[in-house]
């Protein structure tokens, strides 16, 4: 498949049976191979976790509709955002960096191949644990076969009287075992990105999207031991008689939420800093025009990792903190929002005065700034602390971070694959059903989030298996769930769209974007070895130097 | 080094000057730029003079966006200062006329509708926010918008022209571009931060208010019970449907029996968590009288949707009445003894509390149920056929609730029933 096993393949030997292809992807620890099973595997988990979604939103097309129980409804939209935080987000994004990484600072892999590898594998065994509690919690008790305590999974609802049987030990060791794989990984782009760029490359002359990479890496390290830790707590809570977070004893119900919005917190910005890098990336090369202010991007990209680590309480302005960790916490949190509003700025200007071209990513990277800019509004809306006392746990709030983290990140997601599918694979997707994704995913996204808004307003509280009738809520629900068939449609033609590309797409050349990084300048897809010859760079934009060698970038740096 | 500190600029080395208004640019002031060094000495004649253009360009557009958000900006946060004196208005309206308050229909829970102090403040904060979040929205969309036409258009000259395969100008930066969207988002973020932690001092209260009312509630999976002091000292112990005096300032106690739940009116005030282990407590203040309708807003199990709250708003003859009637013991009535009997042969007293039959404290006291409009914490009506069915088994009505089905004989339901529908 690989144009390194091609090359390395004598012309005479027989093509390889199915397990000889399983067993040289399962053993490898090539980046590109691991980077494209993470994404691949996200994928599936996406799938996933969308299905989960889209039988929540057929239980919740009309008021008392009984499609779905209780208990059943409160283990999807559990695993609904478990599995897209923790087994689609994370590892497509850091799948995206595990590829990329090495090809765009000019290195033959990461700084650890092996402990790259092992994170991989954590991460699928993770995930597969968490979805075993669908058959294996079931235990002696009746109890529930799947988590059914919600994503951040507040104590005491955690604790063994309320949670019984073992669902809830299988959420806490899936997400803890994988956990284990993100931290691997953000040891391994911190190595890769300080230790391994190229000759020449100074770190800011880094191609933006490792900057990205750097501080999600970062915040990676700092959350995920936290959220760990927490995790061993609850774990000694449920199976060793301990009392971290249960109130009949010493123990705080309160003291959960805070170790978990510590993560929980910079996690988001784990999920939307990645995305920011792909957009940082294709917004130039589809306006023909350098990243606006670059140094600014960087400052913007650091501080946001900063401050990110002081805001999580903001999940928690009706715990009843007391009027001065909420108005700390309001405060730092309308912060964050400058260096955010500083990255828009920079794109809106880098496009400004470019050429576009709109091909697929590019639609997805101006959709997503649109989109963004819509969740980072509803977010300082939500940071005006009286206003969340109204707003938090509504379907406000859904509406809020899945335009952040679907209208972001999910849009992101897209742009990169549709950008650097080609350098992957060496086939080009096709842009006509490229197309078609684009617009059913928008006008889908916007059918199912943008009406969240407004149920939230009227009074909808989240999480809810049914709703009353004659609360004005249902016209908006109704919309909602008109919206998931117009994505799923989206996601089908774009699965259409790999297949067809991968069967009979047109070949992609070493560089089909006139891309400037350096991930263009090997061939599509790179050898094993990704460079023949490690690069030499004098700027951000080597591709741009080598073709206009008499105008370098170096002399504007 | 000059990359954000300056604006540095350039075109591709193969571009050609553009037939346009941008050339004539060039040619006029081409002689006021000192050519840099040998080789690069036309390129850079043509880009010093492109960065002086581009620059003003930028620097224009981007007052001209302060311009545009200042404008909407106070348009919102006129029509939002409008909005104060609006809302009193019609609420001296709405007193003459007590039946305003909605139990159904859209709005029935709307942030918006505020019918109580705090819930008002978080509004007009609300409107500003919403206001200022406009402003942002309308010029940072239209830039982008802007950016989009004119990017395209220019790709359409480029790409009809001969030149095509020519690089537009190369913009790296531009110090005080950069500085302005670093400092106005700041000087916005500080408004912002001061409107709310003025909002925060108005109603995150610490200490009830002057002549308070408290109402301990406590959360339970899923229902919630209310607890008053009687005119005579005594304890007075209800559940899922909250009465209060209309115009008198509420403190709500929130206290929860098992996990985390929160306590949302929208039309009276903001949510609060209702959390075990600690108290906490809520400023609410109806302004007329009415039902409002509210529900646990905090995932807390399996029947979380189903823990409705009822908030009714009474005159405050009415609720004294109402509170001297819930504060008397029991009805007493001789016709319904077997049921009575019946109740107390079963492990219901186990489970709910009726004064001076039955003591349990893990189910809604049921002293006075026949007073109340709902059981199933909101979610069903009170009738007697409705009543049969849940005590038949709870689970059909609500199912996952904690009350079990006693699988009793029919016979025994009704007579339970009869004797419960006596407790007026």
């Amino acid at each position: 498949m690989t144009h390194a096993s091609e090359s390395s393949t004598p012309a005479t030997k027989t093509p390889e049976s199915f397990w000889e292809i399983v067993g040289r992807w399962s053993m490898s620890v090539d980046h590109k191979k691991l980077g494209m099973m993470y994404v691949g595997a996200g994928l599936i988990f996406f799938l996933v976790g969308g299905l989960e979604a889209a039988f929540m939103r057929l239980q919740l097309a009309q008021a008392n509709l009984k499609i779905i129980d209780p208990e059943t409804f409160n283990q999807l939209f559990t695993m609904h955002g478990t599995t897209m935080v923790f087994l689609v987000g994370m590892p497509i994004l850091l799948g995206f960096g595990n590829y990329l990484l090495p090809l765009m600072v000019g290195a033959r892999d990461m700084a650890f191949p092996r402990l790259n590898a092992f994170g991989f594998w954590l991460f699928i065994f993770g995930g597969l644990l968490l979805y075993f509690s669908y058959i294996g919690s079931q235990g002696l008790y009746g109890a529930p076969s799947a988590p059914d305590v919600g994503w951040f999974a507040y104590a005491p609802l955690t604790d063994r009287t309320f949670s019984r049987g073992n669902s809830t030990d299988y959420w806490i060791l899936g997400i803890l075992v994988s956990g284990f794989g993100s931290m691997t990984t953000a040891i391994n782009f911190i190595g890769t990105i300080l230790c391994m760029r190229c000759p020449g490359m100074t770190l800011m002359r880094m191609p933006i999207m490792a900057w990205m990479m750097l501080v999600v890496a970062a915040l990676v390290l700092v959350a995920i031991p936290v959220l760990t830790g927490a995790q061993i707590m609850l774990l000694l809570d449920r199976s060793f008689g301990a009392h971290f977070f249960d109130p009949e004893t010493t123990g705080s119900a309160v003291l959960w939420q805070h170790l978990f919005w510590f993560f929980g917190h910079p996690e988001v910005y784990i999920l939307i800093l990645p995305a920011f890098g792909f957009v940082s990336e294709i917004l130039p090369t589809f306006s023909r025009k350098v990243l606006f202010g670059y140094p600014l991007m960087v400052a913007a990209t650091v501080s946001i990792g900063f401050i990110s680590l002081g805001v999580w309480a903001h999940h928690m302005f009706v715990v009843g903190l007391g009027p001065v960790l909420n108005s700390f916490f309001g405060a730092m949190t309308f912060l964050i929002s400058v260096p955010t509003g500083i990255k828009i700025f920079n794109w809106i200007a880098t496009m400004w005065g470019g050429r576009l071209r709109f091909a697929t990513p590019m639609l997805f990277a101006t959709g997503f700034i649109a989109m963004f800019v819509i969740g980072g509004l509803t977010g300082i809306m939500l940071a005006t602390v009286p206003l969340d006392w109204q707003l938090s746990d509504s379907y406000f709030v859904v509406g809020h971070f899945h335009y952040v983290l679907f209208g972001g990140t999910v849009f992101g997601i897209f742009g990169a694959l549709f950008y650097w599918f080609p350098k992957a694979t060496g086939k080009m997707l096709s842009e006509r059903l490229g197309k078609w994704t684009f617009w059913l995913l928008f006008i889908g996204f916007t059918m199912t989030f943008m009406p969240m808004h407004v149920s939230g307003v009227l009074g909808m509280p989240r999480r809810i298996y049914t709703y009353e009738a004659d609360r004005g809520w249902e016209i908006w629900n109704l919309i909602t769930t008109l919206g998931v068939p117009v994505q799923m449609a989206g996601v089908a033609i774009f699965l259409w769209n790999v297949v067809k590309s991968l069967r009979s797409g047109e070949n992609a050349g070493n560089n089909p974007w006139d891309a400037w990084t350096l991930e263009w300048s090997t061939t599509s897809p790179p050898p094993e070895w990704n460079f023949d010859r490690i690069p030499t760079v004098t700027s951000a934009r080597p591709l741009w130097d080598s073709a206009h060698p008499e105008d370098p970038d170096a002399h504007y740096e | 080094m000059g990359r954000g500190y300056s604006l540095t600029e350039r075109t591709g080395a193969e571009a050609r000057p553009r037939k346009n208004h941008l050339h004539r640019y060039t040619s006029s002031h081409a002689p006021n730029v000192i050519p840099t060094s040998g080789a690069r000495e036309s390129s850079s004649t043509v880009s010093s003079v492109r960065r002086l253009r581009c620059a003003s360009q930028l620097q224009r557009y981007t007052l001209l966006g302060v311009l545009c958000f200042g404008a909407i900006t106070s348009i919102g946060v006129s029509t939002a200062a409008a909005e104060v004196p609006q809302s009193q208005a019609s609420r001296s309206l709405e007193v003459c006329d007590p039946s305003v308050i909605p139990i159904s229909g859209s709005g029935v829970t709307s942030i918006l509708e505020s019918n109580s102090a705090p819930a008002r403040e978080v509004r007009s904060l609300g409107y500003l926010v919403v206001a200022i979040c406009a402003g942002i929205f309308v010029v940072v969309q239209t830039f982008l918008v802007l950016a989009i036409v004119r990017g395209v258009r220019a790709a359409r000259v480029a790409n009809a022209s001969a030149g095509s395969g020519a690089e537009p100008v190369q913009v790296f930066g531009s110090l005080p571009i950069e500085v302005a969207w670093t400092v106005i988002p700041f000087i916005i973020v500080f408004v912002l931060t001061m409107v709310t932690i003025r909002t925060i001092r108005d109603i995150d209260l610490t200490k009830p208010p002057e002549g308070a009312l408290t109402v301990t509630t406590i959360g339970h999976q899923w229902w919630w019970e209310f607890r008053y002091t009687a005119a005579d000292g005594s304890t007075v112990i209800t559940a899922n449907e909250m009465h209060i005096p209309a115009g008198r300032p509420i403190w709500v106690e929130l206290k929860s029996a098992d996990v985390i739940h929160s306590f949302w009116v929208p039309r009276l005030a903001g949510k609060l968590d209702v959390i075990p282990g600690k108290t906490n407590a809520l400023w609410i203040e109806a302004d007329v009288p009415g039902i409002y309708l509210g529900q646990c807003a905090e995932y807390c199990g399996t029947q979380h949707a189903h823990m409705l709250l009822r908030v009714y708003a009474e005159e405050p003859a009415q609720f004294d009445a109402w509170l001297a009637a819930q504060a008397a013991p029991a009805v007493e009535d001789a016709t319904v003894t077997v049921g009575r009997d019946t109740f107390t042969a079963f492990s219901c007293f186990n489970c709910h509390a009726i004064a001076g039959t039955s003591e349990g404290l893990f189910g809604p006291n049921l002293t006075h149920l026949a007073s109340r409009d709902t059981i199933g914490s909101g979610s069903i009506p009170l009738t007697r056929s409705n009543l049969v069915q849940w005590i038949l088994d709870p689970n059909t009505l609500k199912p996952g609730c904690n009350m079990p089905s006693l699988k009793l004989e029919p016979a025994q339901v009704e007579s339970i029933v009869d004797y419960l529908m006596t407790l007026k």
